[in-house]
């Protein structure tokens, strides 16, 4: 749709050599500044085919997303995961399936895993969301993050955005007691490259260490 | 996706005058489907009615009933306290559909309005009678796997995907229903309908209808000895090949009642009163278990790839069954 936003911007391509998490915070921060100003906001969406555009009336949507207010104008069609992925610049945010049958695109919306490729960005008015950009603490990253690494918790990666936001999940539901409990509960994100058994380990210890998440 | 209007109505009668005044409009509760089906263009609204802010969220004991509004979120039935405690069947069957994700934004109320997953009723190029009047159904003599086997139509032989739907019949629950005529009950086992010559009708619910409520009977008798049993291809997080909600009443060794409904093998929530009233004063012992089994596939009829189902439901009604009166 947005046909500038299927490019990255020069900046963010400049800054892929650097280590993968100051890409990131360095790209959702630059996202902040262009949201903070309604202005630059209306520039962007300057990028839509003029005609299309026309034709639909956009809504206003205030989200918090990563602790950040975000104060939005978006199509009611547009799904949450496209608003994060082209209109934010949060791509950890994954596009698996598009159709809710893998989870690549799970984030926590006021505090509850959901997928963002079925919600309308426009039902989230008001609402809280969690990204993976946002489970780390500086650079300090989150006990899940660490753990997925240690029990190498993943192959090609793709799926990891989701598997992780979902496992933090699954662990403050209180549905990580066992292997067969995790195994249930997180049956709702698909990893074909099949990691599942290092998943399971890394939840595992992240539950058994009892810390606050 | 086609574009739509939005809007976000705070009251029922606003929600109900919104969706009388536009032919096209329709009501958005999780949108697990409904959103599915619109990027699919098998769905085109031009109007969303978005129903969230309307106050139907509560689960509460009632008098000789639990009332569930049709906003409660499956994984907040499932885990409800009041819920796992009188109604176990219901909370088993719940978890026992799609995954945490998609159960912390589904509703009751739309878990009952979910179209079938029927393969050529997503695929817009195929022939499909539900989704296109008329077109022919591709299922009848194509790859039918999960179709179902009772109460079908050469119309329609796509089946209904819910889970608990199958233990809300199972427990004769109600649905209550708002319109700007007033409010009605409709016994659950009404709601959903067979193919027929109209397999686009799902079910019963009128055009200005908004589903407000479930009343599930509080029956101690059948809270006990339940269980919802889910037959799939893989261990979780896959539609039903064929379900199995039961709940036995037994004192001593002699069942007093029974109820018995199955999912993935019909248009409906498939009920099987015959069973149900065979079983009825008889003794909880193997044999008996066999004939209710059997009896239960009588008037099935399979369309080929979905014979297996012929086989599976009576071994899945017997397994269940054994389980629970602790014969197995």
């Amino acid at each position: 749709m947005a046909n500038e936003d299927f490019f990255e911007p020069e900046e963010k391509l400049n800054s892929l050599h650097r280590a993968r998490r100051q890409f990131l915070k360095q790209s959702s921060a630059l996202a902040a500044i262009a949201m903070a100003s309604p202005a630059l906001v209306k520039a962007a969406g300057n990028g839509l085919d003029e005609k299309a555009a026309g034709y639909f009336e956009k809504v206003p949507v205030q989200l918090e997303i990563n602790g950040v207010q975000h104060k939005l104008s978006v199509e009611p069609r547009v799904t949450l995961l496209d608003l994060l992925r082209e209109q934010l610049h949060l791509s950890g945010t994954k596009k698996g399936c598009d159709f809710g049958q893998c989870g690549a695109c799970t984030v926590h919306v006021n505090g509850k895993r959901v997928l963002s490729c079925m919600s309308l960005a426009v039902m989230q008015d008001g609402k809280k969301v969690t990204t993976i950009e946002g489970l780390a603490t500086g650079d300090k990253l989150h006990p899940m993050q660490e753990a997925f690494i240690k029990h190498d918790g993943f192959q090609c990666g793709y799926c990891t955005p989701g598997q992780i936001m979902s496992a933090v999940a699954c662990v403050r539901e209180g549905h990580a007691n066992n292997e067969q409990e995790i195994r249930e509960y997180m049956s709702g994100n698909i990893c074909r490259c099949g990691t599942y058994p290092n998943i399971v380990d890394a939840i595992t210890e992240v539950q058994k260490g009892g810390g606050a998440l | 996706m086609i574009n739509f209007d939005y809007i976000r109505p705070s009251t029922p009668k606003a929600a109900i005058d919104a969706i009388n005044k536009d032919a096209s409009a329709q009501f958005i509760a999780g949108g697990t489907n409904l959103v599915d089906l619109m990027k699919r263009g098998v769905m085109n609204p031009q109007k969303l009615i978005d129903i969230n802010n309307l106050p139907l969220r509560a689960i509460e004991q009632g008098a000789g009933v639990i009332r569930i509004g049709a906003l409660a979120l499956n994984s907040d039935v499932a885990e409800h306290e009041l819920i796992n405690k009188k109604l176990p069947l219901l909370a088993q069957a719940l978890k026992a559909g799609a995954s945490q994700q998609l159960r912390n934004m589904a509703t009751v109320g739309g878990n009952m309005m979910q179209r079938t997953r029927c393969p050529y009723f997503y695929d817009t190029v195929m022939p499909c009678n539900k989704r296109n009047p008329g077109s022919g159904c591709s299922a009848l003599k194509g790859y039918n796997r999960m179709h179902a086997i009772f109460g079908a139509s050469n119309a329609c032989i796509a089946v209904h995907p819910s889970d608990m739907c199958v233990a809300l019949a199972a427990l004769d629950a109600k649905v209550i229903v708002s319109s700007s005529k007033g409010k009605r009950r409709i016994l659950f086992t009404d709601f959903h309908r067979l193919p027929g010559a109209t397999p686009q009708k799902d079910n019963n619910l009128q055009r200005g209808e908004l589903i407000t409520t479930i009343e599930v009977p509080d029956n101690a008798a059948f809270a006990q000895r339940v269980l919802y049993t889910k037959i799939r291809d893989r261990a979780s997080y896959a539609f039903a090949l064929v379900s199995v909600a039961a709940a036995l009443d037994i004192k001593g060794n002699t069942i007093n009642a029974a109820r018995l409904a199955l999912g993935g093998v019909a248009h409906k929530p498939w009920r099987l009163t015959t069973a149900e009233n065979f079983l009825k004063g008889k003794p909880a012992n193997i044999t008996n278990l066999q004939q209710a089994a059997q009896l239960a596939v009588r008037e099935a009829k399979g369309f080929g790839y979905n014979n297996f189902k012929l086989k599976l439901v009576p071994n899945t009604i017997l397994q269940t069954l054994k389980t629970i009166t602790g014969l197995s």
